[in-house]
Formats: C-alpha cells, sequence, structure tokens
C-alpha cells in the first residue's frame, strides 16, 4: 500500500525533518507513528498526503511514485485518502454535514449518494442528529469526530491521522482509536501519528518510531 | 476499491448532470455569497458600472456621430457650373438631359439673373456689382442625386460624367465639410476603440482585485477543499461566478446610468437639432446592444477573476 524508499525532507532553513526513512505498510495494515515533538511525524504524512514534496528517495503509494505524480493529478490521489487533523480544519461557516460532504461534493457524487454517505458516517463516529450544528457549536471532541467522519466518508483506501487523540482525554481517545480498528478491519490502511505512549503501548499495533528525523524502531 | 467501482457504475448522462447540478449550485452559491456582503459588493459594481457607462457612453456617442455624417450624406448636392457663354436655351436643354439621367433624383436650374440676386443678397458686394456692365455669373445646375447611388465612387463617376459635357465648366460637391466629419468621425471610433479596450482592462482589474481579496477571505476553505481533493476547478468555480454576478450587476446598473445621461441629453440635443432643421434623434442603445452591454460586463467579470484565480489559486496550497 504504502512504501517510503530512503525518503528525506529537508526544509530550507529548518535541516532535515526526514533522514533516511525506509518502511513498507501492508494493505489493510495499521501501525502507529510516534516520536518526541519534532521529530518529523507530521512531515512523513504531509509527504504523503503530497503537501510536501520528497527532497531524496521515493515515497510510493498504491504503485504511484508520488515523486512523478504531476499537479493535476494530485486531486485524484488525495480522494483515495482520508486525512484526518489535529487541528480537525473544519470549516466553521459550514454545518456538520456540509463538512462531512465536502469530499463527496468535490468528487462530484450525486446528491442522494451524498446524503446516504454523510449520515451513515457520522452514525459510524456517533454524531447523527448533530448534523445540523455548526462545528463551534461542539466539543473538542465531537469535532475531531467529525474531522473523522469527512476522513472516512469517501472510503479511502489510507487512512492518515496527525494526533486524533491530541486534544482528548483518555476515554475518548480509547473510543477514537476503538473507531481506527474499526475501520482497519473491513481492509484499510491506517496510519496514525500519535506521541501518546499508554494508548499506543495498550493497543497491539506496529510502531515506527522517529527520532530527529530517523527512523530508529521499525516493528 | 469500493469508490472507483462506485465512479465507473455512474452512466455519462448522470456525470453531466451532476456536473450541471454543481454548477447550477454554485452558481446560487456565490449570488448568495454576494448578498452576504453588501457592502464590498456594492462597491465593486458602483466601480465596475462606472467605468462601464464611460465605456458605453463613448460608445453611444460615435453612434451617434455616424448616425449624423450618415443622414447628411443624403442631403449632398451637385453643382454644376456652366460656361459663363452659354445661355438659358442651352442649359436648359441640358438640364432635361441630365435630369433623364437615371442616378438624378432632382435638378434646379439656377440662371443668370437668379444667382446675382443671391450673390447680392448674400455677399454684400451688391454695389460693385451693380456697376458690372454684364452678368460674370455662370447658370448653375443643382443636382440631387438619388438616394441609392450615393457612396463615394458613384458620386464621382456622376461628377466625370457631368464634367465631360462640352457645355459644363466645372462640378462641384459641398461634400468636403461632410467627408470631415466623416473622418472625424472615423477618427473617434478608433479612438473609442481603443479607450474602451483601456476601460475593459481597468475593469478586468478592479475584478481582479476584488477577487483576491474574496480569495484570501476564503483561503481556509479553498486548502481544505484541495485537502479532500478538490480539482483546480472545483476551487475556482465559485469565485468565477462571483465575477460573473458582479459583472453582470455593473452591467444592469451601467444600463441604467446611461439611459440617465441619454434622457438628460435628448432634450438640448433635439434643440440644436431644430435650429438646423435637422431630423436627428439621439439613439440610444438597441436590445441587441443592451445584451451586448450585459454579456461583454458579465465576460469581463469572469475574465478578471480568471486572470487572478490562475495565477493566486496555485500558490494557496496546502503545506
Ligand atoms: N513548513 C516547515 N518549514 C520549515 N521547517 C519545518 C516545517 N514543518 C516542519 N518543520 C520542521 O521539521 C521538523 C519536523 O517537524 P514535524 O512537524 O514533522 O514534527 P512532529 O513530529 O510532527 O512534531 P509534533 O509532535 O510537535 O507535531 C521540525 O524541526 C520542524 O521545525
Ligand atoms: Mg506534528
Amino acid at each position: 500500500m504504502l512504501t517510503f524508499d530512503h525518503v528525506s525532507k529537508r526544509y530550507p532553513d529548518a535541516g532535515d525533518a526526514l533522514q533516511d526513512v525506509s518502511f513498507y505498510l501492508a494493505p489493510g495494515e495499521m501501525a502507529f507513528l510516534t516520536g518526541h515533538s519534532g521529530a518529523g511525524k507530521s512531515t512523513l504524512l504531509k509527504l504523503i498526503a503530497m503537501m510536501e514534496k520528497c527532497s531524496r528517495g521515493h515515497a510510493i503509494l498504491a504503485g504511484k511514485n508520488l515523486n512523478r505524480v504531476s499537479e493535476w493529478q494530485i486531486p485524484y490521489i488525495r480522494r483515495q485518502l482520508g486525512l484526518i487533523f489535529q487541528d480537525y480544519k473544519l470549516l466553521l461557516d459550514r454545518t456538520v454535514f456540509d463538512n462531512v460532504a465536502l469530499p463527496l461534493v468535490v468528487s462530484g457524487y450525486h446528491h442522494h449518494e451524498i446524503g446516504r454517505r454523510v449520515r451513515a458516517a457520522l452514525d459510524k463516529v456517533g454524531l447523527l442528529g448533530q448534523e445540523k450544528k455548526y462545528p463551534l457549536a461542539l466539543s473538542g471532541g465531537e469535532q475531531q469526530r467529525v474531522g473523522i467522519a469527512r476522513a472516512v466518508v469517501n472510503k479511502p483506501r489510507l487512512i492518515l491521522a496527525d494526533e486524533p487523540t491530541g486534544n482528548l482525554d483518555p476515554e475518548l481517545s480509547e473510543e477514537v482509536m476503538h473507531l481506527f480498528e474499526q475501520f482497519q478491519q473491513v481492509g484499510v490502511t491506517v496510519l496514525i501519528a500519535s506521541h501518546d505512549i499508554d494508548l499506543i503501548s495498550r493497543m497491539n499495533y506496529r510502531v515506527l518510531k522517529l527520532d530527529h528525523g530517523q527512523l530508529v524502531q521499525e516493528g | 476499491m469500493a469508490k472507483s467501482q462506485r465512479k465507473s457504475q455512474k452512466s455519462a448522462s448522470e456525470t453531466v448532470q451532476i456536473y450541471l447540478l454543481e454548477h447550477v449550485r454554485v452558481l446560487f452559491a456565490s449570488l448568495g455569497r454576494i448578498m452576504k456582503t453588501p457592502f464590498t459588493s456594492l462597491m465593486t459594481v458602483l466601480v465596475l458600472s462606472v467605468t462601464l457607462t464611460l465605456a458605453g457612453g463613448f460608445y453611444l456617442m460615435v453612434k451617434n456621430i455616424q448616425q449624423l455624417s450618415g443622414s447628411l450624406e443624403i442631403s449632398n448636392q451637385i453643382s454644376v457650373f456652366l460656361k459663363t457663354n452659354v445661355h438659358e436655351r442651352e442649359a436648359k436643354t441640358l438640364a432635361a438631359s441630365i435630369k433623364a439621367l437615371s442616378e438624378v433624383d432632382k435638378l434646379k436650374v439656377i440662371g443668370k439673373r437668379q444667382a446675382m440676386e443671391e450673390f447680392k443678397a448674400y455677399s454684400g458686394f451688391g454695389d460693385a456689382l451693380a456697376a458690372l456692365d454684364s452678368n460674370p455669373l455662370p447658370i448653375v445646375l443643382q443636382v440631387q442625386p438619388v438616394a441609392k447611388s450615393m457612396d463615394a465612387a458613384a458620386i464621382k463617376r456622376l461628377m466625370d460624367k457631368f464634367e465631360r459635357y462640352p457645355a459644363v465648366d466645372f462640378v462641384q460637391l459641398d461634400m468636403l465639410w461632410v467627408k470631415r466629419l466623416q473622418s472625424i468621425s472615423a477618427l473617434l471610433e478608433r479612438a473609442v476603440m481603443v479607450l474602451n479596450s483601456l476601460l475593459a482592462v481597468a475593469i478586468i482589474f478592479i475584478m481582479g482585485n476584488t477577487i483576491r481579496l474574496e480569495l484570501q477571505n476564503r483561503r481556509e476553505e479553498v486548502l481544505i477543499a484541495k485537502l479532500v481533493g478538490a480539482t483546480h476547478a472545483f476551487v475556482q468555480r465559485p469565485f468565477i461566478y462571483t465575477g460573473f454576478w458582479l459583472g453582470l450587476f455593473a452591467g444592469v446598473l451601467a444600463w441604467v446610468l446611461i439611459s440617465l445621461i441619454v434622457l438628460a441629453l435628448s432634450e438640448p440635443v433635439e434643440n440644436i437639432a431644430s435650429l438646423y432643421q435637422g431630423q436627428f434623434e439621439l439613439l440610444f442603445l438597441s436590445f441587441t446592444e443592451t445584451l451586448g452591454l450585459l454579456a461583454v460586463s458579465a465576460l469581463l467579470g469572469v475574465l478578471g477573476a480568471w486572470v487572478v484565480l490562475f495565477y493566486q489559486l496555485r500558490q494557496i496550497r496546502p503545506a
């Protein structure tokens, strides 16, 4: 599903954020990405989401070398991903429904299909009935779950989550992680960046550990 | 993959239908957005409409001057001056044969005596002329050609024909000032074309600036849409339609302003026209020209938006 082949990422004035990172993520696999603050977790996810480009090496997503993807292809690659952000990245002037519907609207789905899928996604994250609310009328955990619903509404092949539990209490965090497990069980590949060591160790999944941009533990 | 299967299941007509529906949705969503910020929108529409009014006003000015010089052309007369030794009887015969020509509509003979009377009356040399023994003035035939043979080449041919008569001294067309007016109007037309092109560029820039600000306000929205897989075409669509609406509204307002100006000018213009016994009516924009104005203003709005989006949208990229 995802291959990193000696990938380095250098920011113009901040030095190497990633150095010579190689790993492989099998289809349907779930893995955690950990490391100290500034280790390069977000950077790694951004490379996959094509928000940044590799400085060296190759990132290969579903057989596609991301270095060789042209600008106009990027949207179509992103439609195969479900992105979850620590700061949710919700549109505050749109309802929960409209936020979750956005990936479908963007991909040109029929509105019947959109309604059906949005409600299914909201149901999965336990927010059915909140669809007419605006994001600011929800708690942080609820907003995070709106973000998750938006990420999965498009039935992505790969879910990338950057600190999805960063703002949640332990109980909610566990719930959210359980959600990801459910997606993984239906065949979705999941990569979660998190520094919540306790939570990660309680769950029995592969852990990729970054330290100053280098992959120090893979297993 | 589930998604791609669904995609391929969609029929072509369904895809087109969804695409069109999306356009209609964005069309009205953009309108709604414009209404939500009435002040900013109004400012843009006002500035644009003043520019369009200038352009439309210039256009109407040229159109009216062209009408004026066109209507004057029809009253052109050819004066055929006979040699001084040609007498009244000979002149009458010539007049009859000229009048019989198909190109000639009317003909008037101005005899030596009549010419003298007129000359006395208008020149102020009456006393001096009275001292002369004989009448030095020639007989003049005033020829009014038929309207259809009125283009410059036809007139020239007619004049050459007259000049070949042995009794004719010379032929004169009192068209010089009409020609001047025509060349001035041609010059004006060109000047207005240049000016209006500049105004069009101004409109594109004004619209571009408005859209640029709008783009800044909606930066977050653009970023998020791009992150969930929106294409360039998708994210630029609402801004293009915003340009369309603002342009269209400006066009409508410009039409109203131009009407008011024409209304205010029509009375003084008709007064002047009546002084010169002219049948001149101030022309306004025709139905087609009105549609043209609206189309051009909407199009310039779209173009202004598009230019800015082309350069700025790709700079808004998630990072
Ligand atoms: N856009 C950028 N420009 C320059 N330097 C950057 C940029 N983004 C990240 N960096 C640098 O790259 C390094 C890795 O950052 P990154 O955000 O990937 O860390 P992280 O592991 O996600 O940390 P955190 O746990 O705090 O989110 C840091 O040193 C950071 O300063
Ligand atoms: Mg981070």
